[in-house]
């Protein structure tokens, strides 16, 4: 049986092929292999959500992802999505916001808070809240996370909708 | 931690599955989402020599309804329960349930057959599959085999799957007119795994309650019903008294083990203040 798996994904836009260990999770592949340092690791086991990264657009947990099994599929991070500008209104809002401080929860946050935006819905603080329930931060306090991102939604939604 | 070494295949069709099933035996462990397999491999709970990852499998992803029932593969993803609208419409225990289970990144990729597999006794799921007495359906190299909830949930993460057998569907009777559902619950944070809660199920028109089902989770090692609570209230009138005696009655249905923050007392309490809540939104 294969311990190690030839697998290629579609990394924040190019194509990439490795052989890879079936052990290793899809954070340790970015970081150590690709050294895509952006995706951070705490708990290792589901809970803190700074591992947070997107796989064929949808975002899950990259700690409990095993990089084999992104094979065929394409891989977003922190790195892809600020080159290509998707998240410069919220890296701002929250800059302005002073919405991070350590920045260790920062691209995981902002990962979970990209995949509320364009939704063409106003959302209430709790909404937004429930959202982000699997992200910890341990410096901000959440407020000013959740005011950056209520200000993004405030200004993408159109008056009237919601 | 890191998980420790391991082999890895991702068969195409079932009977490759129970094949490898067959060859590794206990050395073999089945990959749905992952959201609890791949955490515990992390903490190096167990140490498999060999995940089959199903989720290529055909067939076993989504939702259909039929002849009054609600039919969910096992692979279908907690995220396809919440967004859907027939869950919404024929199964809405579920569809108030599912918003309590983990956080989106972890119901993006959950699945529904996991969950029962796993029968972790503070789910959401298996307590609705009681409450609703839903049929869970196994398969294995000798063919299908179907299990009331009550009898696949056996004790603590134990279900009745033998070796060689997989999760591939549950089904629900869809809700029926004049029933009402109501799941609650109480947890630390927002999708964490439940202190306790409740699923709950009646015919209620306002003034009488009948066919009662009230399952608790996180109250003992699976699921649990509570026969003395329901059989007080089947026919009787939506009153305080009648409510009383129902959270009165939970003392001889319920011991709930103690957990690192909350003592069997407390929780015996809150499932009494999820029952109220419950009976008063089932008697609106
Ligand atoms: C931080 C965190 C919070 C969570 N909170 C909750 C919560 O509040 N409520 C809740 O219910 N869950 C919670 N979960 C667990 C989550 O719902 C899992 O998705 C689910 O329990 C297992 O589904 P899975 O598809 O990920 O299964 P996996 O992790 O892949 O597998 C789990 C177990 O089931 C077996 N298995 C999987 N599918 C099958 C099948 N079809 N047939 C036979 N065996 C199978 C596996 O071998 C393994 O032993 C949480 C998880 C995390 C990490
Ligand atoms: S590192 Fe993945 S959730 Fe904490
Ligand atoms: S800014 Fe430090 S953990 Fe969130």
């Amino acid at each position: 049986m294969d311990h190690a798996l030839d697998t290629t994904m579609i990394l924040n836009g190019a194509p990439v092929s490795r052989r890879i260990p079936a052990r290793q999770h899809l954070i340790d592949f970015l970081r150590d292999e690709m050294g895509l340092t952006g995706s951070h690791l705490g708990c290792e086991h589901g809970v803190c959500g700074t591992c947070t990264v997107r796989v064929d657009g949808q975002i899950v947990r990259g700690c409990l992802t095993l990089a084999v099994q992104a094979n065929g599929k394409r891989v977003d991070t922190i790195e892809g999505m600020s080159d290509s500008g998707e998240l410069a209104v919220l890296q701002q809002a929250f800059h302005a916001r002073n919405a991070l401080q350590c920045g260790f929860c920062t691209p995981g946050m902002l990962m979970a808070a990209q995949d509320l935006i364009g939704q063409k819905r106003k959302l209430s603080r709790e909404e937004i809240r429930a959202h982000l329930s699997g992200n910890y931060c341990r410096c901000t306090g959440y407020q000013s996370i959740v005011d950056a991102i209520e200000e993004v939604l405030q200004t993408d939604v159109p008056h009237g909708q919601g | 931690m890191k998980a420790p070494s391991f082999a890895y295949a991702k068969p195409g069709t079932l009977p490759q599955v129970f094949d490898l099933l067959e060859r590794h035996g206990d050395g073999a462990k089945i990959l749905a989402g992952g959201q609890s397999l791949l955490a515990s491999l992390n903490l190096r709970l167990s140490s498999p020599e060999l995940l089959i990852d199903i989720t290529g499998l055909p067939g076993l992803n989504g939702i259909r309804i039929a002849d009054g029932k609600v039919r969910i593969g096992a692979l279908t993803t907690h995220r396809q329960i919440e967004q859907s609208s027939e869950i919404a419409e024929h199964l809405p225990l579920l569809a108030q349930a599912v918003r309590h289970v983990a956080h989106v990144a972890i119901r993006n990729v959950g699945t529904i057959g996991g969950s029962f597999a796993l029968a972790d006794p503070a789910a959401e799921y298996p307590a609705c599959a009681v409450a609703l007495d839903a049929t869970v359906v196994l398969a294995g190299s000798k063919g299908e085999r179907r299990v009331k909830a009550r009898d696949f949930f056996r004790s603590l993460y134990e279900t009745a799957l033998v070796p060689g057998e997989i999760v591939t569907a549950v089904e629900f009777d869809a809700i029926r007119p004049n029933f009402r559902s109501v799941f609650l619950e109480l947890a630390r944070r927002q999708g964490d795994y439940a202190i306790v809660g409740l699923a709950a199920h009646a015919k209620a028109d306002g003034s009488r309650f009948s066919d009662v089902r009230l399952a608790f989770l996180g109250a003992g090692a699976t699921p649990v019903l509570a026969g003395n609570a329901m059989a007080s209230l089947e026919g009787k009138p939506c009153s305080a008294d009648v409510v009383a005696a129902a959270k009165e009655a939970l003392a001889e249905d319920l011991d709930p083990p103690k957990d690192l923050t909350t003592s069997s007392a407390a929780k015996l309490h809150l499932a009494r203040v999820l029952t109220g809540r419950a009976l008063a939104a089932l008697s609106q």
